[in-house]
């Protein structure tokens, strides 16, 4: 009983039952969400009254009326293009460090990788939010060096943003392991020809470990990459967008201004306009990566 | 002589820095822990030591009294609730999911396959609005039913991992059942999902994670206090308009993470598999 397809009738109703809990959930949380937003990015819309069509009104009031919304997408951008490399710079020199034939290493990689576990939490932003503030023991060691009497950097709109960076940097260790993984993939016989022809640790580091690391770093970069856009919590906890907007990221913005101002029009047009970024930069990030990721295999995808 | 000596001293000066990276991380976590137990004023005064002067342990009582009438064993109650709950839903939903993908021809089975890798690079962000405001008419708005029924349908991300787990597994063990007799449900329950636990003990692991510490959505759906996830609790303390309570904050931000470092120190093994292999974000 096989039909023109090719496809038992029987095996595919078991296909379809077997994924009905993702279908179900993809079309009603993700798609029919999407959707609505789409239209809704075209709506005056504040929750009482019913959506009111303005066409593309909310986009250039974003873009044309709103230095608020300017200043965030420019602290967004500041903020992925310093934290993601520092972070995985950082990933890569520990995880470097910490691939060679050592005592305490599992000790070392257990301790690296708390943060992330932890990182994400309100409690952690909380503590970095007591740490840097005025009289943790930030300031407090600033006052032993006798350089001001109180200092807070997370009162103080040049530095409020630093700290959260500090705070995405110090949870490197989720990137640290899969850089771990990727060098041990690294064949230890490249290393000892490279050493036979004179090579020194830098030409090797550059002409044989980055080469070959390189997806893993195009993998790493594009994921903390997206990761960085989406970040709120931690700003939300620890300064709350302040102080003076200095930290008002993308996400932060499009929260207040969905569930603090009920401008479900313009929040959700800038919900589109932030995948179209991501999009955008993931994009980027792929097409150059040709020039950049060295695949051993020329095969496949 | 001169070889062994310099080889000592390289070994120290590694381990010398790995400490002072040891400390660099784990000094937040060890302040905020011995905080918990400080007064108030010897929090901020004076020294920057980790021993309390004087051992504090009402923190954790008045702490544990929470906000209004609502303690904060109410708030865990809803924590573990939630987390518990979406966990082990993700973890029936990613198994069959897996299962149907991996292993049973239908037709779309290819073009539904790309839906779900797209939607892995869809963050929660980017629909948080629109799905805001159609649970919000449905009335799931100050339930649990947002935090925990589009989790339990799947994730995405489990799926996929799931799906790389089951390709693993040999054909023949599937053919030979059938041949047995058995039905498709009955190989599922019966040979593939027994061999899937290492996979599921990872999704379990990051699923729970994820929905203990998830704020965005608890803060968004949840207004009345008496739901308040422990995440939602924690952030009254650092209400501007209020007197805070630091060291009663300390000792609930303390316990908070409690849940996850000892799945961290049980499981630790499995985590580190799970994103050396999968790249799952920690």
């Amino acid at each position: 009983m096989r039909n023109t397809r090719g496809y038992n009738p029987k095996s595919a109703i078991a296909g379809y039952l077997f994924i009905s809990p993702w279908l179900i959930g993809f079309l009603c949380f993700t798609i029919i969400p999407i959707l609505a937003s789409l239209y809704i990015s075209f709506t005056k819309y504040d929750l009482i009254s019913s959506p009111v069509w303005v066409g593309i009104k909310n986009f250039q009031r974003l873009f044309f009326q709103d230095p608020r919304y300017r200043k965030s997408l420019g602290i967004t951008f500041v903020y992925v293009v310093t934290a993601v490399p520092l972070r995985l710079v950082f990933a890569l020199f520990i995880a470097m460090i910490l691939c060679q034939k050592r005592r305490l290493l599992g000790l070392y990689r257990l301790v690296y990788y708390l943060p992330s576990i932890i990182g994400g939490s309100v409690a952690i932003a909380l503590v970095w939010r007591m740490f840097f503030g005025s009289g943790g023991p930030i300031s407090l060691a600033a006052a032993g060096l006798g350089i001001k009497k109180t200092v807070s950097l997370i009162g103080n709109p040049r530095t409020a943003l630093a700290t959260i960076i500090a705070l995405y940097i110090w949870q490197f260790g989720s990137s640290m392991l899969i850089f771990l993984a990727g060098l041990k993939n690294i064949p230890e016989s490249f290393y000892e020809a490279a050493v036979v022809d004179g090579a020194g640790s830098l030409v090797k580091f550059f002409r044989i470990t980055l080469p070959l690391l390189s997806p893993v770093i195009l993998f790493n970069l594009i994921m903390q990459t997206i990761h960085g856009f989406l970040m709120f919590t931690q700003a939300w906890i620890i300064t709350r967008g302040g102080p003076m907007d200095s930290t008002l990221v993308y996400v932060v913005y499009m929260f207040l201004r969905a569930f603090q101002f009920y401008d479900m029009g313009a929040a959700s047009a800038m919900a589109w306009i932030l995948l179209l970024i991501i999009g955008f930069f993931t994009m980027i990030i792929f097409a150059t990566s040709r020039r950049w990721v060295y695949y051993e295999s020329k095969v496949g995808i | 002589m001169m070889v062994s000596s310099r080889k000592y001293l390289n070994a120290a000066v590694y381990h010398l820095i790995c400490m002072i990276l040891v400390v660099i991380m784990i000094y937040p976590v060890l302040w905020m822990i011995m905080s918990s137990f400080k007064t108030q004023s010897g929090i901020f005064r004076g020294n920057l030591s980790l021993i309390p002067d004087e051992w504090r342990f009402a923190n954790y009582v008045e702490g544990w009294q929470g906000f209004g009438n609502h303690t904060f064993g109410i708030f865990f109650s809803n924590s573990f609730i939630i987390a518990i709950t979406s966990t082990l839903g993700t973890m029936t939903s990613a198994a069959l999911v897996s299962y149907g993908f991996a292993r049973i021809r239908f037709p779309g089975a290819r073009f539904l396959f790309g839906c779900m890798i797209a939607t892995l690079m869809l963050p929660y962000q980017i629909i948080m609005i629109p799905q805001y405001l159609i649970l919000h008419r449905i009335h799931w708005v100050n339930t649990f039913l947002p935090m925990i029924v589009p989790w339990s349908l799947g994730n995405p991300f489990f799926i996929f991992l799931m799906i790389q787990f089951v390709r693993t597994i040999p054909f023949e063990l599937d053919e030979s059942a059938l041949i047995d007799g058995c039905t498709k449900f009955g190989i599922f329950y019966r040979i593939i999902l027994p061999l899937c636990k290492p996979a599921l003990v990872t999704v379990a692991i990051f699923s729970f994670y994820w929905r203990w510490q998830d704020f965005i959505q608890p803060v968004i759906y949840l207004s009345k206090p008496r739901l308040y996830t422990v995440s939602v609790a924690l952030r009254l303390f650092a209400d501007p308009t209020s007197v805070t309570n630091w060291g009663a904050m300390f000792a609930m931000a303390s316990l908070s993470i409690l849940p996850v470092m000892i799945v961290f120190f049980i499981l630790q093994k499995y985590i580190v598999e799970g994103i050396s292999t999968t790249g799952l974000k920690g």
